[in-house]
């Protein structure tokens, strides 16, 4: 029952972390039609300019320049790149972000190199302890700060001017625009929102109990795509519900992985992969995803 | 049809081919080496396209595929043994091997493509990136079959008692020793040759046309009568069985399997390839395939002449790295100013008719598209 109570604690803070990170996914995807492929890098680019920029000024001054720059940078491509090819398939989109991913890890891994950074995090790698359950302090924080972030989101994407206009482009973009609501500036602040929620899952998924800041950050923030994939990519709270049952999948089968030995050692890293294709098959546009109707 | 273009194509390409062959009568063993993963990456990019470009299903699984061709092959023709891990091995023939090696990627892609049938666009590629990460816990698990994490060599090619590799038998032509690199340079272009006429014919024929209905319309190539479902599944088949034979080529070029060569990497790559090529064109997929797996290949080679590109461990950019920065940056260039491709630069522009009016020059498409909503 501990084991079972304490992998549900870290199962949910991990999820709440996918969850940022699926939240940038489906905002971006809402507003620009762009599905993402460069949400790793962003996130490896933000996490990595909190350490580099924390250990010279500080802290809390090295998680703001980070969140800012990795926020310019998705405000940057948005408008560089997405913004010149409106219109375009959905898959020369993705496309382009692949080529933005591999210059930015191309970069990053050559300036981390072999050594680890680390993000000298105030709450340190230190565990509370809840009767036997015990979590690190890192990732109990992770969990207040998704839930504050992404209840301001909601609330944002619910009541803002930006909300509005963003569901109603989402909803049918030409009327949007006809009712005089700015496709490119909802777009990029997609794209502005999308980095910031990334650094900041960056920012604890650096912390204990995961290493530091290392290239191989990008392949756990891919497990975000089928958090994203599996809510449903035009849904904000399907990437909440994906990126928790993403993060409780992985976090349960890496726990009982002894009684799961006939699936091979490691296999919570693939759990997040089979559970979107067994959803998918179900549901095919994701949980809570808009059905694609074809009409003749 | 007597198109005096046509056979001047022809006669380029033949003597093209001509020039290809006698290419190891002067040339280095690197350039041969680097010409036969070009060859590999070539077919697995025209059996992509096939996919993605002509029938418009994206896939991010490529990777998964060429990695069951490679280890099909490795295990159907390579002997047991293993020295820090005891693999297994069927030690048949390698052209058995090579043939089940594309069979077994063919059926892993027809058993994938019910997934086509329920998933679209964009979800389609995210739910075949999964099969990468399966494949690499496959890979990694499944020591017996694939050596496991550090991988296991690949058996030497042979074709009738003809091995492609440096003796038995040995062999001379005008004075050039002939060595692997040049019997598998040989076989290389074979294939990919074979490949290329593959799919062009593929493309021209009834499936061909078929394929590219769907792309552009599934419920209109259903109503015209094509099997939807079932042409999805064959164009599965097709491209997954070019994946294979590629994997296979891969194995033999790097002379080893290992679960990293497949990682997601490798689809991003093949992706990469066609796009750049040009969506859809099978000389695209060519072109775009000998960019992409030559470009870091020969800067490897040349690091030493080139200005920008310092040695390893002196903390500028390598030349690995010089050529992914490179690639990434075509990436972005060419999807921002040639969405065709490279191909795009080949096609001639479609001629205007001379005596039609402004009417018959505007898109007739704008008025069509509010009406389908």
């Amino acid at each position: 029952m501990t084991q079972f109570l304490s992998l549900l604690l870290n199962g949910l803070s991990l999820g709440a972390i996918y969850a940022l990170i699926a939240l940038g996914f489906a905002v971006i995807f809402k507003a620009s039609e762009v599905v993402s492929f460069m949400h790793g890098s962003l996130l490896l680019f933000g996490a990595y300019t909190i350490a580099r920029v924390g250990s010279e000024i500080g802290f809390v001054w090295g998680v703001l320049v980070g969140v800012l720059a990795t926020a310019t940078i998705g405000l940057l491509v948005e408008r560089v790149l997405i913004n010149r090819l409106r219109g375009a398939a959905v898959i020369s989109l993705a496309i382009l972000t692949i080529g933005v991913d591999i210059l930015l890890v191309t970069d990053l891994t050559r300036r981390i190199g072999s050594d680890i950074l680390n993000v000298a995090h105030p709450w340190g790698g230190d565990v509370v302890r809840f009767g036997d359950v015990g979590i690190t302090q890192n990732r109990l924080i992770a969990i207040g700060v998704a839930a504050v972030l992404i209840a301001a989101f909601f609330a944002v994407f619910k009541f803002s001017d930006w909300g509005v206009a963003m569901r109603a482009a989402a909803e049918d973009g030409e009327t949007a625009a006809l009712m005089g609501i700015r496709l490119g500036r909802v777009s990029a602040l997609a794209w502005v929102v999308a980095g910031a929620l990334a650094a900041v899952a960056g920012l604890f998924l650096v912390g204990a109990p995961t290493p530091g800041v290392q290239p191989g950050l990008q392949a756990v923030a891919l497990r975000a795509f089928p958090a994203a994939i599996l809510g449903g990519l035009d849904s904000t709270g399907g990437a909440l519900v994906g990126g928790l049952i993403i993060g409780l999948a992985e976090s349960f089968t890496a726990g009982y992985q002894d009684q799961l030995l006939f699936l091979g050692r490691g296999f919570g890293d693939v759990m997040p992969y089979v559970v979107m294709i067994l959803v998918l098959l179900v549901r095919p546009s994701g949980l809570f995803g808009t059905k694609e109707l074809t009409r003749v | 049809m007597s198109d005096p273009g046509r056979w001047v194509a022809r006669l380029l390409l033949l003597a093209g081919v001509l020039v290809l062959l006698a290419l190891p009568l002067y040339v280095e063993e690197f350039w041969l080496r680097t010409g036969f993963a070009c060859c590999g990456a070539i077919i697995g990019a025209i059996g992509l396209n096939l996919l993605v470009g002509t029938t418009g299903l994206l896939s991010l699984a490529h990777a998964f595929f060429l990695a069951v061709g490679a280890v099909t092959y490795v295990f159907v023709s390579g002997a047991p043994g293993g020295t820090a891990t005891r693999v297994e091995g069927l030690e048949l023939p390698p052209l058995l091997g090579m043939v089940l090696g594309v069979v077994v990627a063919g059926l892993a892609g027809l058993l994938f493509s019910p997934m086509a049938a329920r998933l679209r666009g964009i979800y389609l590629g995210v739910a075949s990136l999964g099969l990468v990460f399966i494949g690499q816990h496959l890979l990694n698990t499944m020591t017996a079959v694939t050596g496991g994490f550090n991988g296991r060599t690949a058996p030497k090619f042979s074709l009738f008692g003809f091995t492609f590799s440096d003796s038995d038998p040995n062999l001379f032509v005008l004075n050039v020793p002939f060595g692997e690199a040049e019997r598998l340079w040989y076989l290389g272009i074979a294939l990919a040759l074979a490949a290329y006429l593959f799919a062009r014919n593929l493309l021209n024929s009834r499936a061909g046309r078929a394929l590219q209905s769907l792309r552009d319309s599934e419920v209109a190539a259903a109503v015209m009568g094509v099997n939807v479902q079932g042409y999805k599944a064959r164009v599965f088949l097709v491209s997954s069985m070019y994946a294979g034979l590629a994997g296979v080529l891969y194995a033999l070029s790097i002379g080893s399997v290992a679960p990293e060569s497949f990682a997601l990497d490798l689809s991003v790559l093949y992706l990469a390839m066609i796009v750049l090529g040009g969506l859809g064109s099978v000389g695209g997929a060519v072109l775009g395939a000998i960019f992409v797996s030559a470009l870091p290949l020969v800067f490897q080679q040349y690091a030493g002449q080139l200005p920008f590109v310092s040695e390893p461990g002196q903390g500028g950019v390598n030349a690995g790295q010089a050529a992914r920065l490179l690639f990434g940056l075509t990436i972005v260039l060419v999807m921002l100013f040639q969405p065709a491709g490279l191909a795009g630069f080949f096609r001639r522009k479609p001629r205007r008719p001379a005596a039609a009016g402004p009417a018959a020059t505007a898109p007739p498409s704008t008025s069509v598209q509010g009406s389908t909503a």
